[in-house]
């Protein structure tokens, strides 16, 4: 053996490099492309998407108007004005209504899966739920316009089906699946001692959920239920179709509205690139990327606060 | 003379109680006569089925599914595997403290308050709620320590701290029989000796019968002892006498460390 190495001797070599420690850096090198990209990605967006509204806003702004008119008239012969007001009030009054429709039925369907099913039926109610999640939302759109518009004229004796009720109905539909997927994770991760501790002091299944499982979960319930609202807030297609478009601040659950999304959808194709209108479409999308950005943060940090708990 | 004849009943009679989760078989042919107002203590090693028979006597066991049950057990004269018995009347005679302490996620007062208002129709009114709060505290020897802090989270408290509160805590209930898991498996010696002591200041007023790994223990803190093995009974006498001059040689055996 000595006589092999002529150098410094060394009984192991500890810096050895083999073929298993490149592809461990390689690998790591591109976990880590891949990790930062979506970081980028979401920078990137931001950037085009500020940098086309610029000009709106650092120019022609007026934040008084933008906000607080509620005439939206890009294409007016006499006097352009670009007021969000209605469509801020088309998207807030159909979420809200969606929100209504979505919590009781998540919740319901939640506590349900994590607390009553067992076994194969809960497997079965899982699959299906997340399915459900799955569903395009221009399916949705469509069950809106040839369904529920119907439905809805028949039902209530109204002229048009196309109404705040008619999107939130359907939002709230589409809200639902994934916000009882948050909901369900929520109330699995309340450890089970809690459970056995209330049910050895005689507590009933249903006093058992409402005294101690809901309020230890309460944290991951308000993060499904943010996660809700931003996906109505950021929902495009199926309420572009099932609201009836139209500019309006709604007295009644029957009046149409139109949502920002569906303004920004309907209208970029027939604007010329670099317009005050084209421009003032992507000030909503600035908008609409704050907002959900917001709300998604806010769901974030409590459902982490949870895990932390 | 009361006391005597409150002495000589039975605060838990089981009959053949065999049990089984799904094919395996942890209960054989139990007959156990435990009287009342008295400290029991069973000892035996992992396994043996001394958890499970504690499981069995508020029927915690059977929220598991896979649980089968056959035999009789009588607690304070009734048997609670009658068809008309309401199984949260059974859990609201005999009361559990877990291994673990698991007091729930909510503040001290309310933790005392909880097993009190799922028993209790309508509103308790705030100064008797607060009696029930004060008098449970000072029966575990804890009022004087967290008094000035009852609306703290429980879970904040220290682990000897939260296992006093969660005995504490059956007590608005009005139990007669106490159950403990290993209650001071997850304590240090100063914990233990804290809730042994408690262990006998509460005895008499309530049937106690504590599972514990620990024989020093069930020598210190227990006047009656129960040994298992494999889920049977293998000795069940007075304390003293178990250790000193053990009849069958697998308790010997045990007492003496060859196993377990």
């Amino acid at each position: 053996m000595n006589e092999k190495h002529s150098q410094p001797r060394r009984a192991v070599d500890f810096d050895r490099l083999n073929r298993a420690w490149y592809i461990d850096k390689a690998v790591q090198l591109l976990v880590f492309i891949g990790g930062i990209s979506a970081v980028i990605f979401i920078i990137g967006i931001f950037v085009f998407i500020t940098k086309e509204g610029l000009g709106f806003v650092i120019g022609d702004f007026s934040f008084s108007e933008f906000f607080f008119s509620q005439n939206w008239r890009p294409t007016s012969e006499k006097q352009t004005t670009y007021g969000i007001l209605a469509l801020i009030a088309g998207t807030a009054s159909v979420t809200g209504l969606a929100m209504l429709i979505a919590i009781p039925f998540s919740l319901g369907t939640a506590i349900y899966i994590a607390e009553f099913a067992t076994g194969k039926t809960r497997e079965y109610l899982k699959i299906t739920v997340e399915l459900l999640a799955a569903i395009p939302s221009v399916v949705w759109g469509f069950i809106g316009l040839t369904m529920m518009n119907p439905l809805i004229i028949d039902l209530f004796d109204v002229p048009v089906g196309l109404s705040v009720l008619n999107a939130g109905i359907i939002l709230g539909l589409m809200a639902a699946p994934i916000m009882t997927s948050i909901a369900e994770d929520a109330l699995k991760a309340v450890p089970d001692r809690y459970r056995e501790a209330a049910e050895a002091l005689g507590a009933t299944r249903w006093q058992v959920i409402f005294k101690v499982v809901l309020p230890a979960a309460k944290n991951g319930l308000l993060g499904a239920v943010l996660l809700g609202v931003g996906r109505g807030f950021g929902e495009t297609m199926a309420v572009l179709m099932a609201t009836g478009h139209s500019i309006n601040i709604p007295g009644s659950i029957f009046d149409s509205v139109r949502a920002l999304t569906a303004t920004i959808a309907a209208e970029l194709g027939e604007t010329a690139v670099g317009s005050q209108h084209y421009q003032a479409l992507f000030t909503i999308g600035i908008s609409l990327f704050v907002i959900t950005f917001i709300i998604n943060l806010i769901a974030d940090l409590i459902i982490r606060d949870v895990s932390k708990g | 003379m009361q006391v005597e004849q409150q002495k000589n009943q039975l605060a838990i009679n089981t009959s053949k109680l065999n049990l089984w989760y799904g094919t395996f078989q942890a209960l054989f042919d139990i007959d156990l006569k435990i009287k009342q107002g008295i400290i029991t203590s069973m000892i035996g090693p992992s396994g043996c089925g001394k958890s499970t028979f504690l499981r069995t006597m508020n029927r915690i066991n059977e929220r598991l599914d896979y649980v089968r049950i056959e035999g009789k057990v009588d607690i304070m004269g009734e048997n609670i595997f009658a068809p008309e018995v309401e199984i949260l009347q059974v859990r609201k005679q005999v009361g559990m403290v877990f291994q673990r302490p698991n007091p729930l996620p909510i503040s001290i007062r309310e933790n005392i308050l909880f097993g009190h208002s799922i028993h209790t129709a309508g509103k308790t009114s705030k100064t008797e709620a607060e009696e029930i709060v004060e008098s449970a505290l000072q029966q575990v020897l804890l009022w004087d320590k967290v008094k000035d802090r009852l609306d703290l989270k429980a879970t904040a408290l220290s682990l000897e701290e939260q296992q006093k509160l969660c005995i504490a805590r059956l007590l608005p209930v009005k139990p007669s029989v106490l159950l403990m898991d290993e209650p001071c498996s997850a304590l240090d010696p100063k914990g233990t000796e804290a809730v042994e002591e408690l262990l006998w200041e509460l005895r008499g007023k309530y049937t106690i019968l504590i599972v514990t790994h620990n024989m020093a223990q069930a020598r210190r803190a227990s006047e009656e002892c129960i040994f298992m093995l494999m889920g049977k009974v293998v000795e069940h006498r007075e304390t003293g006498e178990m250790f000193l001059t053990p009849e069958h040689k697998e308790t010997a055996d045990y007492i003496e460390g060859r196993y377990g």
